[in-house]
């Protein structure tokens, strides 16, 4: 008889630390919602009862950068703006996660103009690429799923990385 | 607008002699920047016209060596229901107009915002600053020598 079964005769349960942090954090990304153009209404759809992101954890949608964890970038990011959700995203505490949700955020999309900057990654570690034109909500949650698949595969956000 | 709308217009403005155009039913005035603010005074302050209305004011880039921009103000009338339209003919270097912000207070955006774009300079504007680009952007974009993507490093993005 082993520690583990004989601990749990006595009503405890043993796990490693790592995991039950990584368990946590990935059931409880609190989103922080950039919403910038057409792109955030179907992210408030995803919040929404049809589609629900408290499923996984996510209805939590924290306006204040200090308190969130992930960080979806939904719309078109001109220049000016970009200096904005740079300051957002640099509030934020690690670990950190950019969804860059949406063709224009990804690769600027149908602006392609001079003030439209042609892919938020040209300025942020983005984490996931959504596509669509606006991505329907499901795409929205798979991609945070995709996260949570992250996390539990203990691979580190892209924002830690570049240190 | 009747003929006989038009042509009290065309009494009321006698001493400009302007050209006059048609856009489907629209009509129009041209002028040079000396008496804009004069005909636009006409048009607003008199009884019988009152163009109360700045509706918007728009920037041309025709791209020509003589006249290349304009500037057309869509004017109307909230008592006879009328529009007209006043344009304005800039020379290529240097354009300059004076503001119709003393005429009708929404005038200041509407020209901020050609200021950005065509880089027309509005003498008395009260505060002409850039409104849509960045403060620090030295091109404006909409003139047509412009190039579409931009100019590279013209705006700077925030470190990676």
């Amino acid at each position: 008889m082993g520690l583990n079964e004989s601990l749990e005769k006595e009503g405890f349960f043993t796990t490693k630390l790592n995991e039950l942090v990584e368990y946590s954090r990935r059931n409880s990304l609190w989103p922080m919602p950039m919403g910038i153009s057409c792109c955030a209404i179907e992210m408030m759809a995803a919040a929404a009862s049809r589609f629900d992101i408290a499923r996984f954890g996510s209805e939590v949608f924290r306006f204040s950068p200090r308190q969130s964890d992930i960080m979806i970038v939904a719309g078109t990011v001109t220049y000016k703006m970009s200096k904005v959700v740079r300051k957002v995203y640099d509030q934020m505490p690690d670990p950190k996660w950019v969804v860059a949700m949406g063709a224009c955020t990804s690769s600027g999309g149908m602006y392609r103009t001079y003030s439209v900057v042609q892919g938020i990654d040209q300025f942020l570690p983005v984490d996931v690429y959504v596509a669509g034109c606006p991505p329907r909500p499901e795409n929205l949650l798979n991609s945070l799923m995709f996260i949570q698949n992250k996390i539990k595969a203990g691979v580190k956000p892209k924002s830690m990385e570049m240190k | 607008m009747t003929e006989q709308r038009l042509s009290l217009i065309k009494s009321k403005l006698e001493k400009f002699s302007p050209d006059y155009y048609d856009v489907n039913g629209t009509p129009g005035v041209v002028t040079n920047p000396q008496s804009i603010v004069e005909i636009c005074t006409i048009l607003k302050t008199d009884k019988e016209l009152c163009f109360d209305m700045l509706r918007d004011e728009i920037g041309i880039d025709n791209f020509t060596k003589k006249n290349r921009f304009e500037i057309v103000c869509y004017l109307y009338s909230t008592v006879f229901r009328e529009r007209f339209f006043v344009k304005v003919l800039l020379e290529s270097k240097n354009p300059e107009m004076p503001s119709l912000t003393s005429i009708w207070k929404s005038a200041n955006w509407y020209e901020r915002e050609v200021f950005d774009m065509f880089g027309i300079n509005f003498t008395n504007h009260p505060d002409l600053r850039r409104i849509y680009m960045p403060d620090e952007f030295e091109y404006f974009p909409l003139r047509k020598d412009f190039p579409l993507m931009g100019i590279p490093g013209s705006i700077i993005l925030p470190n990676k």
